[in-house]
């Protein structure tokens, strides 16, 4: 057993809903930039959406990104300063919809940046609309009858988008148990050790609950994650050119 | 949890931090966790534990979004 | 002093190295290919960074980043692509970043076409993106113009902590003339303790938004503007002292107009000419110090309706008439301007003249 301290990230309470996996994500993100020396160094290139309520909470040097842009300002701050280690933290309306373009041509130009992608296949910050990650046949405010993947295209699979791309990194976890939560923290330890030894390109798409906009108790938010949304985004590690993480 | 030294891991709960989503109650191995009956300053029934079931296995500080466990190592 | 022959979007990119520029993101569009061009090879040179972005967005949001770790930076781009560009426009003015904005004018709303042109006037010194801000918007009238106002766009820039703009032309970029390069100036990233770098044993930086950390924000933003517009007109008058009708026009077209004030002097007509190098703040100044037999106005524009017009009659109190010369996608003839102008001239003195 060891000690389980807040990390020093972790300034100030979140300021997320009740039951909302960005609580732990921000949590395990901080481990891993501690337990690897980094929380000195790192510089975060910050989402709008959910993810902005972190600037006041989350003590890492940020750069608040227009929405969507996160991975073009971490090019800018990257190029600039390679010594640092840069990461964007958006959500999926942010790096999935109105930043697919930065998000993918950061990955096709192997930018050595980290991107932890949080997924909770809906607008949350918004209230709740409908996001390209949105599952068939979901409901949310802006498909009141349910995602119509006729008219609306099909989920988005961000991971199939990158995984034969030349890039260093590629893992999905989830945030529904203890060993998804470990698991998922050495997926942002790989991703960050990819970085440091100027592996390229890495991502974290993290499949996290959205009670609040689910209208969904929080435990039934993790069952339905764990039972439905896996079934539409696998989990695991799908690109690793550097090999095991040490921990 | 028996250590090779003489420590031994004691849960550090902050209350006031918790937001009552429950993730931690099914996910104590001890059962120790409950929803106590007070509102907190965030306006929610937060967790309480009992400290004399809690072995200080850590499994409510990585579920928890809200950081409201901590486990210190103690003499 | 050597002077160097050189292209118009040539001299403006090795300006900004010279500035210490360091970082360039941007997209090719006609007429400001060139720059890219010309700063993909010759960034790698001085260590610098050059990234063909993937669109004008991409490109001013790597600038955003690389304001933000304390760089010097800059993109480019023309017409449509300045359009894109005011998204990021107004997130780095908002969060008090600096940044070089180069903006080749060509012609037209929508796809428009690459030939040269002024009708971005409106977008450049009203706003162009959301919200609340203002630009220094510098407009070079020649090639030794592009390099000085780029480089003093970076000294401004980093003076006010805000975007600055250059409203170039397709004219001003495809001439050639000599220029007088200034020496390469190395711009300090850690200068600014405030650069995004890590928070090392410090406090961890919030480069967003100022309005979120400072008091009486609307004041304080007024204030930053008012000081920028009290302090930074810049014009050049010719010829004024005992005009009775007073071109105005900036960049290329003000070039024009310096050979019709030759040609009516000559015919014994008594133009002038006052041309903003700032069009943002607008040379307010330039107009009050007119003298009196100064009767009337004449815009000079590269465009098919009327804008500098606006600025003119507001620094006028719309006190005297402003006509026209709208030359649209064609450039005038200085006889033409002349003409026109003699015409007003009658006009105005017999009352009657409203364009």
């Amino acid at each position: 057993m060891v000690e389980r301290l807040i990390p020093t990230a972790l300034v100030e309470d979140n300021k997320f809903c009740p039951g909302c996996g960005h609580g732990i994500i921000n949590r395990i993100l901080a481990e891993v930039l501690d337990e690897m020396k980094l929380t000195d160094k790192a510089i975060g290139s910050m989402a709008v959406g959910c993810a902005c309520l972190m600037v006041d909470t989350f003590g890492v040097d940020w750069i608040q990104s227009p929405h969507g842009r996160a991975a073009a300002l971490a090019t800018g701050i990257k190029r600039c300063r390679p010594e640092n280690p840069v990461f964007t933290y958006q959500g999926d309306g942010d790096s999935m919809s109105i930043g697919f373009s930065e998000t993918m041509y950061a990955a096709l130009r192997n930018e050595n940046i980290t991107a932890i992608l949080v997924n909770n296949g809906i607008f949350g910050m918004t209230g709740g609309q409908m996001a390209p990650t949105s599952l068939p046949g979901q409901k949310t405010v802006t498909s009141p009858m349910g995602r119509n993947t006729d008219l609306t295209g099909q989920p988005l699979n961000i991971i199939n988008q990158m995984k034969d791309l030349n890039i260093g990194y590629l893992a999905r976890g989830s945030v529904t148990s203890i060993k998804n939560i470990n698991r998922v923290k050495k997926y942002i330890r790989n991703a960050f050790e990819t970085q440091m030894s100027g592996g390229g390109y890495s991502m974290v798409e993290i499949l996290s609950p959205c009670p609040t906009n689910w209208k969904m108790m929080p435990d039934k938010s993790l069952e339905h994650i764990d039972n439905t949304v896996t079934t539409y985004y696998p989990l695991g590690e799908f690109v690793k050119k550097g090999g095991d993480s040490n921990e | 949890m028996s250590k090779k030294d003489n420590t031994k891991s004691v849960l550090t709960l902050h209350p006031e931090r918790c937001k009552g989503c429950r993730y931690c109650i099914p996910t104590c191995p001890k059962d120790a966790i409950s929803i106590s009956d007070r509102i907190n300053q965030k306006g929610y029934k937060p967790v309480a534990v009992d400290m004399e079931t809690c072995i200080g296995c850590g499994s409510c500080y990585t579920i928890c979004p809200d950081y409201v466990f901590e486990i210190k190592e103690v003499q | 002093m050597a002077l160097k022959l050189m292209k118009g979007n040539d001299a403006l990119a090795e300006a900004a190295v010279r500035a210490g520029c360091r970082f360039f993101g941007g997209y090719p569009i006609t007429p400001q290919s060139e720059i890219l061009e010309y700063l993909s090879k010759r960034m790698p040179e001085v260590g610098g960074h050059f990234v063909q972005s993937e669109s004008e967005l991409a490109g001013i949001s790597m600038v955003h980043g690389a304001a933000a770790a304390g760089f010097r930076t800059m993109t480019s781009s023309s017409g449509p692509g300045f359009s894109l560009l005011q998204e990021g426009i107004s997130y780095i003015a908002s969060a008090e970043l600096p940044a070089v904005i180069i903006n080749v004018q060509r012609y037209g709303s929508g796809l428009g076409d690459i030939f040269q042109a002024q009708g971005d006037y409106f977008q450049a010194v009203k706003g162009g993106g959301h919200g609340d801000y203002r630009m220094i918007v510098y407009a070079p009238a020649s090639i030794q113009e592009n390099v000085d106002f780029t480089t003093l766009a970076f000294d401004k820039a980093d003076e006010y902590r805000n975007p600055v703009l250059v409203l170039s032309d397709a004219s001003i970029a495809s001439m050639m003339e000599p220029v007088d390069l200034p020496e390469m100036h190395e711009h300090d990233p850690n200068k600014n303790p405030e650069a995004a770098r890590g928070k090392g044993d410090g406090p961890f930086k919030r480069i967003t938004s100022t309005m979120y950390y400072i008091e009486d924000f609307d004041t304080y933003v007024k204030k930053k503007y008012d000081t920028m517009a009290a302090n930074e007109e810049r014009w050049e008058s010719i010829q004024v002292e005992d005009a009775e009708l007073v071109l105005v026009a900036y960049g290329i077209t003000s070039r024009i107009c310096k050979e019709a004030v030759m040609l009516a002097r000559e015919k014994g007509i008594k133009l002038g000419l006052i041309r903003p190098i700032t069009l943002w703040p607008f040379p307010a100044k330039a107009f009050k110090a007119l003298p009196d037999t100064v009767a009337s106005f004449m815009t000079v524009e590269l465009s098919p309706m009327p804008m500098i017009q606006e600025d003119v009659l507001l620094s006028l109190d719309a006190r005297k008439p402003v006509h026209n010369f709208l030359a649209g996608m064609n450039i005038p003839e200085p006889i033409d301007i002349v003409e026109k102008a003699a015409d007003c001239i009658k006009q105005t003195a017999k009352g009657a003249c409203n364009g």
